[in-house]
């Protein structure tokens, strides 16, 4: 059929199942709004900023295990975006991000609202298209749709010129896709899976490092039955909190910066990592020379750039780790799990050494003591966001997490101001969960304009603000690491966080006592609005255990012992 | 030349469209690596476009710039050299008054000759692998080369 490029965009959309466009209409994209406005196929969620827009198609992709899309306009609109899109792309997150740009006969004139849009995002997408013509629209949109969702996910960004929304030409989206050059390898190699399964059987101390790639591949079940089957302990990033439950005996817990003492310990003296998904960034190695030094290395990962990036692997298996997981399941007979009784029963000494906990030694409440509540109160039921800082780490720590996808956050790039978009889009992909944002008094202002979109659009996220007046994790470094130097980070002057709220049509609660906070995430709850929980928390908390930047993974600050009150 | 900053000669085998170019060397200057050199032409009679980059890094870093390369999209083909027909070409200028049977006799030892002659001016191409180029370069010092210029190299897999 003969259509616009406008309304091609529309048909693709339909065609790709999409239900949910996140944007913020502008001058070079109208005319695809304009086909928004006459179609009832899928919504659109105005943000009240681009940026929003995009962090919250990440959290809606997150959630939904589906290819979020976010449109915007050129210039200012773009580049607002590229935020969103440079966390997309850390966090392996399919997007399709579409936007507008001046007509063809403007580009290169230092037009209004011009911007060179695919050159600033080509550093941080999966690939990007100027479309120069309508005709070409249907197979971009459908290569855009399919390199973000297949091989290592990431965000595709489409720049499309005013003119080229308004030609007519030929849309059939039945076309097969043709990338001779793009050709992801999903099927690990049978060879090195056998060899890699052997190494497991004759290891002492096997450790499983998991990661993001599993969420991504949504092959936590396959893993669950792997852990299981062959009776080793895991320890998860940041990014695949929620693969094993929190009440996994042979979940060891985090690893990292701010991971467990038994978790960084586990991988100091474990002899065999089993990296499934993992990418060995730094926030979770620490010192490289010191990472699992007496180790040797099975790293599967979709994406072959990540396999010996930073430490060698013994036995690189490049692969969907839902097909290699299930096909190192079928050679599982040769692993005895009874050979690791003694490994699992020295990582429990190391947790009973120093269990990840903290005191209750305040006037004030314990930012962890909010986090485990809300796990209490609401466990499973909720889906949790959050923004950057400590409250991030925190709530890494402390929630009880019980299946993928429930924690979206902002890992690899760490966003401030994820949090709140994020967890719209959560919310919008998954109705029927609570949606938590933990945040804190900086984060907090970094999108709080969505709170009306939030209103208008009944998306009811309750923002629990760990208000500690402090921009709490470059403080808690100030203290540690520059002689208490606090530098800028004083956040005593703030809104009135409930008033804000409560000026966009939302509902604020001011907390400090358990009590108070228990009646008011009931409150926010039942009432089912979008709300902001202000939490007063002591100022001075640090998140712990620590391993300070470069240092080794074994050499922990820990909290220091004393009695609870 | 130590093993972490040793010369590499990369060919990459890409789709001839828009701005592939920049995808790749955006991928150098993002990712902190060198490019000594690089040419680009079109494949005859294919949509591909052939570039020969020489860089230099450890077995690693080449390791991660193969890998890196041949995750862009319209990349085809990443190969790293090891065993290779390698040539780059170089035009200098001399004044016509230097001793033109030396220059000339000099160029023939590189694969080369005086390919123009102006008023004031010669140009002499030679065509050779780059180390001797370098050395060409050297022994025509004496005969003030008023303008050099080196086409960067090319490879072929033997």
């Amino acid at each position: 059929m003969q259509i616009s490029g406008a309304q091609m965009v529309i048909e693709a959309l339909i065609a790709e199942g999409v239900d949910t466009v996140f944007g913020y209409p502008g001058g070079a994209i109208m005319n695809v709004y304009d086909e928004i406005y006459k179609q009832d196929k899928f919504q659109h969620i105005l943000t009240r900023h681009e940026q929003a827009a995009v962090h919250a198609a990440e959290g809606y992709s997150k959630a939904s295990a589906k290819v979020g899309v976010a449109m915007i306009t050129s210039g200012p609109g773009f580049t607002n975006a590229v935020t969103g899109l440079a966390d997309a792309y850390m966090d392996s997150i399919p997007l399709v991000v579409i936007s507008g740009q001046v007509p063809m006969s403007l580009i290169g004139t230092d037009a209004f609202q011009e911007i060179d849009a695919v050159g600033i995002s080509r550093s941080c997408t999966k690939h990007n298209y100027l479309v120069t013509d309508a005709a070409d629209l249907p197979r971009i949109l459908k290569e855009a749709f399919y390199i973000a969702r297949s091989g290592r996910p990431g965000p595709v960004h489409v720049d499309i010129p005013k003119d080229v929304t308004a030609q007519i030409a030929e849309f059939d989206y039945d076309v097969a896709l043709d990338l001779e050059t793009y050709k992801p390898h999903t099927k690990g190699n049978p060879r090195q899976i056998k060899k890699a399964m052997e190494a497991i059987a004759n290891a002492k101390r096997p450790l499983f490092y998991l990661g993001g790639g599993i969420i991504n591949s949504n092959a936590a079940d396959e893993v669950r039955e792997l852990v299981h089957t062959t009776g080793i302990p895991a320890v998860e990033t940041f990014m695949a909190r929620g693969t094993l439950s929190h009440d996994d005996k042979l979940l060891i817990g985090m690893l990292g910066m701010h991971g467990s003492y038994a978790a960084n310990m586990a991988m100091s003296e474990t002899d065999l990592v089993i990296a499934l998904g993992a990418r060995f960034d730094d926030r979770v190695t620490g010192k490289l020379s010191e990472f699992a030094k007496n180790a040797a290395v099975i790293h599967v990962d979709i994406d072959p750039a990540s396999i010996s990036k930073l430490v060698n692997a013994n036995y690189p298996i490049v692969g969907d780790i839902k097909n290699v997981v299930n096909e190192m399941l079928s050679q599982c007979s040769i692993v005895d799990a009874q050979n690791y009784e003694q490994w699992r029963e020295t990582i429990i000494n190391f947790n009973e050494l120093h269990p990840l906990t903290y005191h209750e030694d305040s006037d004030r409440l314990k930012p962890q003591w909010v986090v485990q509540r809300v796990g209490e109160l609401l466990g499973d039921d909720a889906n949790i966001s959050t923004d950057v800082g400590q409250h991030q780490m925190w709530t890494a720590q402390f929630y009880p997490f019980s299946r993928p996808r429930q924690f979206i956050s902002s890992g690899g790039l760490g966003t401030m101001g994820f949090g709140f978009p994020a967890a719209m889009g959560v919310k919008a992909a998954t109705p029927e969960k609570t949606s938590i944002n933990f945040t804190g008094d900086g984060s907090i202002l970094m999108n709080c304009q969505e709170l009306m979109t939030a209103v208008e659009k009944k998306l009811p996220v309750i923002n629990i603000i760990l208000n500690n007046n402090f921009l709490g994790m470059v403080r808690q470094w100030q203290t540690l690491f520059y002689d208490k130097r606090h530098s800028e980070t004083d956040l005593s002057v703030q809104p009135d966080f409930v008033k804000l709220a409560e000026a966009f049509g939302g509902i604020g609660y001011r907390v400090k006592t358990k009590e108070e906070f228990d009646a008011a995430l009931k409150d926010a709850v039942e009432k089912n609005v979008v709300a902001f929980i202000e939490v007063i928390v002591e100022r001075f908390e640090n998140v712990l255990p620590m391993v300070p930047s470069g240092g080794s993974l074994f050499n922990m600050m820990l909290l220091e012992k004393k009695e609870n009150k | 030349m130590n093993d972490n900053n040793a010369r590499r000669v990369v060919s990459v085998i890409v789709v001839n469209e828009a701005s592939v170019l920049s995808r790749i060397t955006d991928l150098f200057s993002g990712r902190g690596y060198n490019i000594t050199s690089l040419t680009v032409a079109p494949i005859p009679e294919s949509k591909y476009s052939r570039l020969t980059i020489v860089t230099s890094g450890s077995v690693r870093v080449i390791e991660q710039i193969t890998k890196q390369l041949h995750k862009l999209i319209p990349v085809l083909r990443v190969y790293e050299h090891e065993d290779m027909v390698e040539k780059e070409m170089a035009l200098v200028k001399f004044p016509i008054t230097e001793n033109l049977s030396d220059i000339n006799a000099i160029c023939e030892a590189y694969n080369g000759k005086i390919v123009n002659v102006g008023e004031n001016i010669v140009i002499a191409m030679v065509s050779d692998e780059p180390k001797r180029i370098d050395n060409y370069l050297n022994a025509v010092k004496r005969y003030n080369p008023k303008e050099i210029v080196r086409s960067g190299a090319v490879a072929l897999e033997r």
